[in-house]
């Protein structure tokens, strides 16, 4: 262990750059080892870290531009673009049928789309893309450690990842799958479509997820450089410990869930289907159990990247260290005991139901906690507004309208009226899009310099951020209003009174993926060799560990472990002249 | 029940609401009239206790948001960099105001929490007497019964929305609702209820509608293929013309000197068999009709029946009321419930002069 | 480095180095990563089984009759001979551990085989037990044969009540995934075992033996749990 007696009583003097400008740069990681071997039998946390990144953004890609077909379906109350859609392709595939044979096949390609957006968002995207890709690339850094503790377990993830989603991939290509990401039974054992498959990948995902998870712990556990107290550690470091900690007491009840489901479609045993003597609502209850936790799994993450976005860009020392990161711990905890809420109106007993929305309640607080002290940093800080800080910006104002609904729908009677409509949608987009992944992509410009020595174009990213804004608020707020009239989700046709609000919606998701595809352009675009302006190692001035070495770090993170001496927010700009605010 | 007993012969009144019962099928639909952004009519009893809650929790939402963004905004333009040495506060942080900031949200959540659960209570508990109403939802139909006026049922089509479902206002009833497949989920906005309806369990719910119209009902437990289909029109009327009315429309009787095969065409479309059998050629979940007289079909065995003469209308009939009997190759069995009991023989004539036209 | 008491050690004890992959800076770092990951890994383990002791717990509360009278179909022979035999081998593989804490190889050699040879007796025994059930129609779901299996019931003086397809279906999915569990032990232990004849392990570095070992212990404790609850329903 790390030698908690280090800790000095004040937290010492304010970190300067630590980088050794007298010694010749040695080369970074990338030059390190050439080659394709060198990429897909590499040990390298920081490799992985690239790899995941890469992948994580195909999928979303995928996921996203599935949404933007869908959401063109929703342009008309009635179903005529996907007909259309599924024509042309028979079309091309030299099979040509009717727009009535191809409309009555295009209910089942919307909710295929659907569940294809749903699934591979989750499960290929969000859960695994900021431990997978930030977590692997900065914890052993932010520790002061040269790798994670197990290397080669580390490699192991990312190919069990890669082969999970093989198999949803196929299950893309084979006849697709209809049942919504949640996999409800009866409907999930009876359905047609590839649900083996699907759910065979979703398990073996399961796998990459746990073994990362116990991964990290034990890094966080046993790696950090002498001095590295608990709470020396960055909050970005506790927020991965505490979604590790819920991947590994969650995700194998969802692998035993997924087993149960599979052995249920081949063997009928009968546990969840009511024509054979099972009980339905038990799938939602194993369900939930996992994916409740699995949304703080989302998030936790999240609010990582943006404690480290609103602390390093306002150069302040984050306000309320310890409750955030015991808060998230907090968290951690309480999710697994709130999984009910999603079943209000499924026939559990009123009991339950209160119970649950009342423990609900109870897993507000602490993420009221973080957001009240991200605001609070930002006082007498001294505030850029460059890219990173413009997406920690927006964190704020979407994850609170985000997490503010999510109160709604924990209230029992109101979520009577709201279950399963656009409200929910809404809410979730607003605290997974609007939360997760734009403080993730918040953490990928910030982080950009450090990953690949380049930076991107300042003026073209803020363009990016602006249209990233107005498109996410213009496809989901108003979903809220629809949600709110009953507006039912999961819906291909739906009534011509709800038309213009759909308009509206899909208008901003064609912003929205503009902005997207506008930003995946010009950061690929600064990695061009061309560019080759030198990027100092240290941007933005941060003060924790992963910002004293060379950017992009050498192959083994420093020349010399590093001794920590102080806490990862202490900047030289604070001014400790008076010294009275602090206590 | 009690109203029935106190039934007499038509009133005027009634046959009053029979010729506008006349029009079920092609009533104008309620979605056209309502607006976008218009609010969402208060229609039952739970539904302005539902709505204040909401309200309240928009302005408490309302509120907290303005104070974050308030300062945030304020933050942002206060404290923006405006060199590259400014200096920044020590702060790092300050027990009493995190004691505020925790325990305030905390005591709002816990009034919150009493409330919309107090509200939930009340729609727990069944009233005792109610009007009884037994629903049975299926791929993609729903199917809603009257215990106490035997013979009334509506079903609902998945081709045109129309009315399913016959409440008086201001009485409370009692939903008794199953499933024969998978989940779905019964859901009147303007009522603010929704409950799911699970094979293999009954579940219940209950209202007291408060407003006279036409209103939207929707399947929200995502179903299949058709889910976004599996929507009817709740009709509440005035309760002096309730009784005669539902009577009127519920018994899919035969029109004043209807044919057979526009009875069939209307019961096709009333009981649902749409929702699995077209008449256009392409096969949903069971067989198309069109052609079905004069074809010859192969069953799941091997067998073959030819759909002709006498024969073809007792195997017809025999598929109506007992369709695992022969199953068509190529089809699942155990998809189509029997509809024994629910057709009577007159109206099984009428589907087949009807299939016959096809 | 609890046991590593040079006193102990007898004649001809061996003592290889730790190897010390680069990125740990200490033996001890490395040995307490390995065993906190191990112990993270089980504790996956048991979460896993437990949902499916969930499930069991649920189909119990439905159907109790159907559980008691089911039950009585399984061989409590059979599954207290296997009872017996994965704790004797679990004590084995303790046996192993202490072999290789106090440098003894041809001790944690014989042992490790030991331990082996059990787990093939117990896969052998659930082979004799699975064909036999399956001989009766007794499969899982909706395989079952309600005839057959009636049948057997009634020649053994039991009469089957509910749906004992549902209780089968759970039996085959608890105890074929605990099997594949003692197959992966077989798997492991043959490669600790394979180590443990080049002389890899001795009092500074046993940490691979340590780890098979507490999964081996995992895989015996689940079984406790699995026969009581199959086995001798009451
Ligand atoms: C990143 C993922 C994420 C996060 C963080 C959350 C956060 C929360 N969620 Fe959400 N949720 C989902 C993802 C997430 N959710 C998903 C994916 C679904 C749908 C799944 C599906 O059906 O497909 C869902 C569905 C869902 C439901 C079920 C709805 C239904 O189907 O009927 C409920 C009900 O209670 C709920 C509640 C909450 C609550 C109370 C929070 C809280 O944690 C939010 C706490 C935050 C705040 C409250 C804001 C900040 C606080 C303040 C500014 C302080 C002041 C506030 C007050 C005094 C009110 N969520
Ligand atoms: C991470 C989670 C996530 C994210 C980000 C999104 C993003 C989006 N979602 Fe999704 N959504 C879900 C998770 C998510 N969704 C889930 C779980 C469901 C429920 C499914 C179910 O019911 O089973 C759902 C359902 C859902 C519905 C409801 C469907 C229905 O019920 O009928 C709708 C409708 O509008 C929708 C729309 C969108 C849109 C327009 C986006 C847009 O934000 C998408 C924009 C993205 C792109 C256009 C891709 C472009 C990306 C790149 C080019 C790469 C960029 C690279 C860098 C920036 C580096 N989603
Ligand atoms: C939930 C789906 C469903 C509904 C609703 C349904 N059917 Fe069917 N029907 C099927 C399926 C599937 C088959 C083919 C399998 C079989 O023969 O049982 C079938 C077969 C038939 C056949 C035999 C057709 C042939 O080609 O031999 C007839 C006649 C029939 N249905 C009449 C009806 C009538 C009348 C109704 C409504 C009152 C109805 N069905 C409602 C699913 C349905
Ligand atoms: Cu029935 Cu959705
Ligand atoms: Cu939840």
């Amino acid at each position: 262990m790390a030698n908690d007696k280090e800790k000095s009583k004040s937290e010492g003097e304010p970190t300067e750059s630590k980088v050794d400008t007298s010694r010749p740069r040695e080369p970074s990681f990338y030059e390190a080892q050439k080659g394709w071997k060198s990429w897909a039998f590499t040990l390298d946390h920081k490799r992985l870290g690239v790899m995941y990144l890469l992948s994580t953004m195909i999928f979303f890609f995928i996921a996203g531009m599935s949404a933007i077909l869908f959401r063109t379906e929703l342009l008309t109350p009635q179903g005529d673009f996907l007909p259309w859609l599924n024509q042309q392709l028979a079309g091309m595939m030299g099979q040509p049928i009717s727009i009535e044979e191809a409309a009555a096949q295009s209910g089942t390609t919307y909710n295929k789309l659907f569940t294809v957006h749903g699934a591979v968002m989750v499960f290929l995207v969000i859960i695994p893309s900021v431990p997978g890709a930030l977590g692997n690339f900065l914890l052993p850094l932010m520790l002061g450690a040269k790798d994670v503790a197990f290397p080669r377990l580390n490699l192991a993830s990312f190919w069990i990842y890669s082969l999970g989603a093989i198999f949803f991939l196929y299950t893309l290509f084979m006849g697709g799958l209809d049942t919504g990401w949640t996999f409800y039974t009866p409907y999930s054992t009876n359905t047609g479509t590839a649900v083996i498959s699907a759910t065979a990948g979703a398990f073996i995902l399961g796998f990459s997820s746990i073994l990362t998870g116990i991964n990290f712990m034990v890094t966080i556990h046993k790696m950090r450089a002498p001095g590295m107290t608990w709470y020396r550690m960055p909050l970005f470091v506790w927020a991965i410990y505490a979604t590790a900690v819920i991947q590994v007491l969650a995700t194998p009840v969802l692998a035993i869930t997924l087993l149960l489901l599979m052995v249920e479609r081949t063997l009928g045993i009968g546990i969840f289907d009511p024509a054979m003597g099972g009980d339905p609502v038990l799938f939602q209850h194993f369900f939930w159990f996992y994916s409740h936790p699995a949304v703080y799994i989302m998030i936790l993450p999240g609010f990582g990247i943006e404690s480290e976005l609103i602390a390093v860009h306002s150069r302040k020392h984050i306000f309320g260290y310890k409750a955030i990161a015991l808060s998230s711990v907090a968290i951690a905890i309480i999710s697994f005991v709130v999984w009910g809420h999603h079943m209000f109106v499924s026939g559990q007993s009123e009991l339950a139901g209160i119970v649950f929305s009342f423990l609900t309640f109870a897993v507000a607080v602490p993420t009221a906690i973080k957001v009240f002290s991200w605001v609070a940093t930002l006082y007498k800080g001294s505030i850029a507004f460059n890219t990173p800080m413009l997406y920690g910006l927006m964190f704020l104002f979407t994850f609170t309208i985000g997490g503010l609904t999510g109160v709604f729908l924990g209230t029992l009677s109101v979520d009577v009226h709201l279950h399963d409509t656009y409200f929910v949608v809404a809410h979730f987009h607003y605290v997974m899009m609007g939360g997760t992944i734009i403080a993730f992509i918040g953490g990928i410009h910030h982080w950009w310099p450090k990953m690949f020595g380049k930076m991107y174009h300042e003026g073209s990213a803020k363009i990016g951020a602006l249209l990233v804004f107005v498109g996410f608020n213009t496809t989901f707020f108003n979903q809220f209003v629809m949600g709110g009239q009953g507006m039912p989700r999961r819906y291909y046709t739906y009534v011509p009174q709800f038309q213009e609000q759909h308009v509206l919606s899909t208008i901003g998701a064609y912003i929205l993926a503009v902005g997207l595809l506008w930003t995946a352009t010009y950061l690929l675009y600064s990695l061009r060799k061309s560019n080759d302006a030198p990027v100092a190692d240290n941007p933005w001035g941060g003060a924790s560990l992963e910002w004293q070495t060379q950017s992009p770090p050498i192959e083994h993170n420093f020349h010399d472990t590093p001794r920590v001496t102080t806490g990862p927010y202490n900047f030289p700009q604070i001014d400790r002249t008076g010294e009275v605010d602090g206590h | 029940m009690i109203l029935s007993m106190f039934m007499g012969p038509p009133t005027e009144a009634a046959q009053e609401v029979a010729k506008n019962t006349e029009t079920v099928a092609t009533v104008e639909p309620p979605w056209e009239t309502l607006h976008s952004w218009a609010p969402l009519p208060e229609a039952s009893t739970f539904a302005p206790g539902t709505e204040t809650l909401y309200m309240f929790i928009v302005w408490l939402s309302t509120f907290f948001f303005v104070v974050v963004m308030g300062a945030m905004f304020w933050f942002m333009y206060r404290h923006r960099r405006r060199g590259d040495d400014d200096k920044t506060s020590s702060i790092t942080h300050n027990g009493k105001i995190e004691f505020l900031w925790s325990a305030i949200p905390a005591v709002l959540l816990l009034v919150v929490f009493v409330w919309g659960e107090l509200d939930f209570i009340k729609q727990s508990v069944l009233p005792p007497d109610a009007i009884d109403i037994r629903i049975t939802g299926r791929q993609w139909s729903w199917t809603v019964e009257y215990p106490d006026y035997p013979g009334v049922s509506f079903t609902s089509s998945t081709e045109t929305p129309e009315v399913v479902m016959m409440v008086p206002k201001g009485r409370p009833v009692r939903l008794t609702m199953t499933s024969t497949d998978v989940i779905h989920s019964f859901f009147v906005p303007v009522f603010r209820v929704k409950r799911d309806v699970v094979p293999g369990r009954y579940t219940n719910l209950w209202f007291e509608a408060t407003q006279v119209g036409e209103y939207n009902m929707y399947c929200t437990e995502y179903c299949g293929e058709q889910h976004s289909k599996m929507t009817g029109v709740v009709k509440v009327l005035e309760p002096e013309l309730f009784e005669a009315a539902l009577l009127e429309a519920g018994k899919l009787e035969r029109g004043d000197g209807e044919e057979d095969k526009v009875y069939g065409a209307r019961i096709y479309k009333r009981r649902g068999c749409d929702a699995c059998h077209s008449t256009d050629g392409l096969a949903k979940t069971g067989p198309t009709w069109k052609g079905l007289w004069g074809r010859t079909e192969t069953m799941k065995d091997g067998s073959t029946v030819t759909i002709d003469g006498a024969a073809g209308e007792n195997y017809i009939s025999e598929s109506i009321l007992d369709p695992n009997a022969k199953i068509v190759s190529g089809f699942g069995g155990a998809q189509m419930p029997s509809f024994r009991g629910q057709l009577s023989d007159e109206q099984i004539k009428a589907l087949i002069a009807y299939m016959k036209t096809l | 480095m609890s046991s590593h008491d040079a006193k102990a050690m007898r004649p001809g004890a061996i003592d290889p180095p730790m190897p010390l992959a680069h990125h740990f800076d200490t033996p001890g770092q490395q040995a307490g990563s390995a065993k906190f990951g191990m112990w993270v890994f089980l504790a996956t383990e048991i979460l896993m089984f437990s949902g499916l002791f969930l499930a069991y717990f649920v189909v119990r509360m439905l159907y109790p009759e159907m559980v008691l009278s089911s039950h009585e179909l399984l061989d409590k022979t059979m599954g207290g001979v296997n009872t017996v035999v994965l704790l004797t081998s679990s004590f084995t593989m303790a046996m192993a551990v202490r072999a290789a804490q106090l440098g003894d190889q041809k001790g944690v050699v014989r042992n490790i085989i030991l331990t082996i040879l059990f787990a093939f007796v117990f896969m052998g025994v659930k082979y004799v037990e699975y064909t036999g059930k399956f001989a009766h129609g007794i499969f899982p779901g909706k395989y079952f044969d309600y005839v057959a299996a009636g049948e057997y019931a009634r020649e053994h003086g039991h009469v089957l009540a509910g749906k004992p397809h549902i209780f089968f279906g759970l039996y085959f999915v608890m105890t074929g995934l605990h099997g594949v569990h003692v197959l992966a032990g077989i798997g492991v232990l043959t490669w600790v075992l394979l180590r443990a004849r080049k002389g890899e392990f001795g009092p500074r570095y046993y940490a691979p033996v340590e780890n098979v070992g507490l999964y081996w212990h995992i895989v015996d404790l689940v079984w406790i749990f699995l026969f009581p609850l199959l086995y001798l329903v009451r």
